[in-house]
């Protein structure tokens, strides 16, 4: 990685982890797994599957949360607080701050869910008594909240390059939740026909497909991750992260900072 | 005093005296009663709205609402309520937001299908409920298995029991005891042993103490069934032989038919009345005996 990449990068990540917010996010995360424990208490039957699906779920929604608020700072923030213009001012070129901002915040979010996981695993240990090979999905479902993750930040970094950090936020959290539903935006799409089955085949298509990543349930019932599903996601999640930046690039590289 | 000092002083009193109030204020609200209300309503009836109001995260949902159903189902039966509406369309949603988690299934035909107040008297909904789990997973024998029971237990249609267990029996994965089940309800769907083997094998495959508890209860009043109708034909044939009803269990044991005074499961001895019937001493002490009752009672259903 370009140097001046990296160095933005560590800088993103060592600011978001001095924020207090984000500790208390995780906190939050990680009691509700604790609770899921509890959950499954007075359930019957579920408590193993109570602490996978609560304690992913938590993971997953925690994380899109820190994601996005994160996320839609990261530019304004330093517009507002004119430290931009000392960054560029430096053989910083526009294109390396958006993508070592986005390095950062991925950084950032890999490590949270890493410590999210410890909490999710620890509660599972203490329900299940052991840890085998059938809890291996819930690893391959972790690796696809993290992609989620990636496409949000990028998202998210994409809406801070050109609106405030309010509608930003809607605008990341509105294609979340769309996105989330794509499955059935696609069943839509099949059924719809002429020009509004063109419509919304087009959008079924830009919109993020978040719920490919969503293997919770899945792996709650140990239900094996195919080799190929791993792979196409995590193109998927490349290559969409990919455009969001691309868009924030261009956006950012035209836009005024006067 | 400083004036910094009053006014912490003010602050805690005003702080301990409101918690104080809350905590009297929650009582009020407890005795109105409410919360059994609220507890008692499904706002959204429709798996397919809860889907989509889930973002995907439907395990979650469904493991909530079968929690909601269990919790409902505890509660109106501890308030030994006859009304279980609600617990249908709450495993209906769970199922079909989660058609493979298999406790609702399992369990909740278990719920619904006996009679008030150890469950909601749907058997109907009970068999929709495992057909419907069938249908989503038919590499699953306990739930073959719970079909055969239903069938056995609360339609007494033998035929139907003994297809369900055998289809359960050619499944790769299964219980050795379910063709065996299978080839008995064929052939002696009506004997005791028969219901012995069922809830025996519910015992053998249940980790849930309260199911545990409760299949040891049917084995015990089986087996207060099975004696009360054995000494009765004792009695019997004591009359037939002697002319008389014997006075005691000693008649029966001096002209040789038991040996010493026969006990029920508590181990407190039968009883034998003036008009030759068997009684069990404390009826509130066995669950679910059909026999060994007083007069003009029926089984003793007060515990689940």
């Amino acid at each position: 990685m370009n140097s001046r990449i990296a160095y933005v990068a560590f800088n993103t990540f060592r600011e978001a982890v001095r924020d207090r917010v984000l500790y208390n996010l995780i906190a939050f995360a990680l009691l509700i797994s604790a609770a899921a424990v509890l959950v499954g208490e007075i359930s019957i039957d579920v408590e193993k599957l109570v602490v996978i699906n609560l304690g992913l779920t938590a993971v997953s929604l925690f994380g899109v949360v820190i994601a996005i608020f994160i996320g839609i700072g990261l530019v304004s923030k330093e517009i507002d607080k004119k430290t931009l213009y000392t960054v560029l001012s430096r053989p910083v070129r526009r294109w390396e701050f958006v993508v070592g901002k986005f390095f950062g915040l991925t950084g950032t979010l890999v490590v949270n869910t890493f410590f999210m996981a410890i909490g999710v695993f620890l509660a599972l240990l203490y329900v299940a008594r052991h840890l085998g090979k059938a809890d291996l999905p819930v690893l391959a479902a972790l690796y696809f909240i993290v992609l989620e993750f990636l496409v949000v930040c990028a998202l998210a970094l994409f809406f801070s390059s050109f609106s405030t950090p309010i509608m930003s936020a809607l605008f990341t959290f509105a294609l979340f939740a769309v996105g989330s539903l794509s499955d059935e935006l696609r069943g839509f799409a099949r059924m719809a026909t002429g020009v509004q089955g063109v419509f919304l085949t087009v959008c079924a298509y830009v919109v993020p497909n978040f719920s490919a990543f969503n293997i919770i349930n899945q792996s709650a019932h140990g239900d094996g991750v195919p080799g190929r599903l791993i792979l196409y996601n995590t193109l998927y999640a490349l290559l969409y992260s990919t455009i969001a930046i691309s868009g924030a690039v261009l956006i950012f590289q035209r836009r005024n900072l006067k | 005093m400083t004036p910094s000092r009053r006014v912490s002083r003010i602050a805690m009193i005003v702080l301990l005296a409101s918690a104080a109030c809350s905590v009297v204020t929650l009582h009020a609200i407890d005795r109105l009663g409410l919360q059994s209300q609220a507890q008692q309503t499904l706002y959204v009836r429709s798996p397919k709205t809860l889907r989509r109001m889930s973002l995907g995260f439907t395990g979650l949902l469904a493991d909530i609402y079968w929690t909601r159903a269990v919790q409902y189902f505890g509660y109106q039966h501890n308030q030994r309520s006859e009304d279980f509406h609600l617990l249908a369309p709450l495993l209906q949603v769970t199922t079909e937001l989660d058609p493979r988690l298999l406790p609702p299934y399992e369990l909740g035909a278990n719920f619904l299908a006996p009679q008030p107040p150890n469950g909601a008297g749907s058997p109907d909904e009970a068999l929709r409920l495992l057909q419907y789990g069938i249908q989503h997973n038919r590499d699953q024998w306990h739930l073959y298995y719970e079909l055969g029971f239903l069938y056995f237990t609360e339609f007494k249609d033998y035929g139907k029991a003994s297809a369900a267990f055998w289809a359960g029996a050619q499944l790769p994965v299964t219980h050795e005891f379910m063709s065996v089940l299978a080839a008995r309800m064929a052939q002696h769907a009506g004997e005791f042993d028969t219901a012995r083997m069922l809830w025996y094998t519910t015992y053998q495959n249940t980790n849930q103490p309260d199911v545990k508890y409760n299949a040891v209860q049917h084995l015990a009043a089986l087996r207060v069934d099975e004696d009360v109708t054995h000494l009765e034909q004792l009695v019997d044939k004591y009359r037939q032989q002697t002319g008389n009803l014997p006075t005691s269990m000693s008649d029966l044991e001096r002209a040789g038919f038991i040996r010493g005074t026969p006990a029920d499961p508590n181990g407190k001895p039968y009883k034998l009345m003036p008009d030759g019937r068997i009684e069990v001493q404390d009826p509130s002490l066995i669950l679910y005996i059909t026999k060994g009752l007083p007069p003009g009672k029926g089984a003793s259903l007060t515990k689940p």
